[in-house]
């Protein structure tokens, strides 16, 4: 009997106790740097896709939500044809950033995606492409990579510095 | 025998006594917000407070569907009878002097039958639901009401020894000089824990138990016959809470304010109380609820009658 | 108010009337203790018209509250399902209903006698309070309110001795 009282005060105290209720659309809670949030794609400096459809990043997905379809341009590099994330599956586990080889596909801490129509939530390419580079600025996948295109050798392409001479010790 | 405006009344009653209850939606909500360090419903309208008016709109906008294992014509009465039976009790409250439906001089006794009519409602709900978690839902309810309305009773009988009749005018009138709350203090606590058993509010919420009987009861409900149940249940706070004002503490009795104005602190003073209740204790196990009511709370009920009635007796 | 309450008497012992039977001829059980509680409560507005406002609350509170929840709680627990119903439209047809009609028309006969034969006593509407129906109880019928209270204390013990749980068994009770 007692401690039902006691309980019934300490819960009655709570009255005057701080609300721990973050208001939300007002209130914004800390999110980390590297929160994981809405995918996108990055584009490398020269403003080229970084996606080279690879489809690593669709394999390594565990809900299977990104779907694509590779191509290849006039210089023989590849590209998506489409890529379609469907973010009414997505988890935002991060995988397919870790899987990607081209740092093209990268996470945002941006989380407000809220849709009336379940369909407003599948992105297409156009949706999820961003005119920056992202997380790493410098980075362009097709001059470091040494792979040949149509026409051309490595290392002979626009803007393409030579290939390393593995042979040789000296540079 | 009635009052001087009887239509006045009623409808007044009526009009308050629904609002009221609708209101307790929100104010639930809000207190048990509150006490669980959160803010509860605060987005619609000033403090939240239409969140009343867009429930309802959710309630009668919602499918009213009956299940083709239901027992029909008892699905559909189940529901009326408890309202029925609560607003007939409000009847018979005396919320300030003039203010009442109908002044029966077994007032209180009319009180107690219709709560004791109230159980049907919930009995035949779980029956006719045709659904084992509602039958078990009805059976736990009989029994409880059951149990709980004896002891109920029984710890009125010492109010109404103090004031010498069962007419609810004429007991808040014998309370001008000492509220009952202090000779009856024992009556009191047993009349506030039958009240919430019989109002099947937590803790003793065993007819529902959304964790273990789904919803008990009401499992099958939907769209207005639910609300029904949903408002006759706080319908049943708000009466049993203005019970407790009247029959112990001084009904609209108190300085200074108008006596309506007092009358309603106190049955919101109560109304508090049973959610503070519901914020702070778990569910009895139903052994636990029978037993206690049985072998705690009965014999507690009748001793207070003899030792209350051999007092009155010597002293009069 | 005297002829309000003569024609709610009238009104109300016709719904008793009819909703016993209702009750009688049911094949589902819910529905025929549902019709037992709707005579009991119009009984109850009976006792109200004759004057007796105490009796008319106790039979609410203790007959349609009490007896006939228990009632539904037993018919509940059992779950009778079709076969019942069927055995019920059994027995309400054809030469079962011969003996009860004879018995019925006896009783009929002889309460219609009483009523022809009685002078009416008391009007309707003459106030019977709790005072005057306590005095009753404790006074001229002293003996009887404690031989019936005897004879619950026995079936309470005897009640409780049979629901208690045998020695070594847990689960029910503690």
């Amino acid at each position: 009997m007692l401690s039902i009282i006691r309980t019934m005060w300490s819960v009655f105290l709570h009255t005057f106790h701080r609300r721990v209720t973050i208001q939300y659309p007002e209130q914004k809670a800390y999110l980390a740097p590297r929160y994981r949030g809405r995918i996108i794609l990055s584009r490398d400096p020269d403003g080229g896709e970084r996606c080279v459809a690879c489809h690593l990043c669709a394999i390594a997905c565990p809900v299977d939500c990104i779907a694509l379809q590779a191509t290849e341009d006039e210089n023989e590099r590849r590209y998506p044809e489409f890529f379609r994330i469907n973010f009414s599956r997505c988890i935002f586990c991060g995988y397919c950033e870790d899987a990607c080889p081209t740092y093209a596909i990268q996470l945002t801490p941006d989380f407000e995606m809220s849709e009336y129509n379940r369909q407003n939530l599948v992105y297409e390419k156009e949706d999820l492409l961003i005119d920056g580079p992202g997380k790493y600025p410098g980075y362009n996948y097709w001059r470091v990579s040494g792979v040949s295109i149509g026409g051309k050798g490595k290392g002979e392409a626009e803007n393409e510095l030579p290939p390393v001479e593995l042979r040789r010790l000296t540079p | 025998m009635t009052s001087p405006y009887p239509f006045a009344s009623i409808f007044g009653i009526l009009i308050v006594a629904l609002s009221l209850s609708a209101a307790l939606i929100w104010v639930e909500r809000r207190l048990l917000a509150l006490w669980q360090d959160r803010y509860g419903p605060n987005r619609a309208g000033p403090f939240g407070l239409l969140q009343v008016l867009a429930d309802m709109i959710k309630i009668f906008a919602k499918e009213d569907w009956i299940p083709p294992f239901a027992d029909k014509a008892v699905f559909v009465i189940a529901p009326a009878i408890i309202m029925v039976t609560v607003l007939l009790s409000f009847a018979v409250l005396p919320i300030a002097p003039g203010i009442i439906v109908a002044d029966l001089n077994i007032g209180l006794l009319f009180f107690l039958g219709m709560s004791s009519l109230g159980v049907y409602s919930i009995v035949l709900a779980g029956w006719s639901s045709g659904n084992k978690y509602s039958l078990l839902g009805g059976l736990r309810a009989a029994a409880q009401m059951m149990s709980y309305e004896v002891f109920m009773g029984m710890s009125l009988m010492g109010v109404v020894l103090l004031a010498g009749s069962f007419n609810l005018t004429t007991i808040v009138e014998a309370q001008s000089k000492l509220w009952f709350v202090i000779p009856q203090f024992l009556g009191f606590i047993l009349f506030l824990i039958a009240g919430v058993a019989e109002a099947r509010r937590l803790p003793f919420d065993l007819p529902e138990a959304e964790a273990e009987l789904v919803a008990g009861f009401h499992s099958e409900y939907s769209g207005m016959k639910f609300g029904m149940f949903f408002v006759g249940e706080y319908l049943g706070i708000t009466l049993i809470s203005a019970m407790i004002a009247v029959l112990f503490f001084g009904g609209w009795m108190g300085p200074w304010l108008p006596p309506i104005v007092w009358f309603f602190i106190k049955v919101f003073a109560f109304l508090c109380f049973f959610i503070l209740l519901r914020a702070s204790l778990p569910r009895l196990r139903f052994d636990q609820l029978m037993s206690l009511g049985w072998k705690v709370m009965f014999p507690l009920a009748l001793a207070n009658l003899v030792v209350t009635g051999a007092i009155v007796t010597v002293f009069k | 108010m005297t002829m309000f309450l003569q024609s709610a008497f009238y009104v109300a012992a016709v719904i008793a009337i009819i909703s016993t039977a209702m009750a009688i001829t049911r094949t589902v059980a819910v529905h025929a203790l549902l019709y037992l509680v709707v005579s009991l409560l119009a009984i109850g507005v009976v006792f109200y018209a004759m004057g007796a406002p105490l009796l008319a609350a106790l039979e609410v509170i203790i007959y349609a509250g009490a007896i006939v929840v228990l009632f539904l709680f037993v018919v509940m627990m059992l779950n009778l399902g079709g076969e019942a119903r069927q055995s019920e439209r059994q027995w309400l047809s054809g030469k079962s209903w011969v003996g009860p009609i004879i018995l019925s028309a006896i009783l009929l006969a002889e309460v219609i006698y009483l009523i022809v034969r009685a002078q009416p006593a008391g009007g309707i509407g003459a106030m019977v309070g709790p005072r005057e129906v306590g005095l009753a109880l404790y006074g001229p019928y002293l003996i009887g309110v404690e031989l019936a209270s005897m004879l619950l204390l026995g079936a309470v013990v005897g009640a409780s001795h049979l629901g208690r749980s045998a020695p070594g068994r847990t689960g029910a009770g503690t």
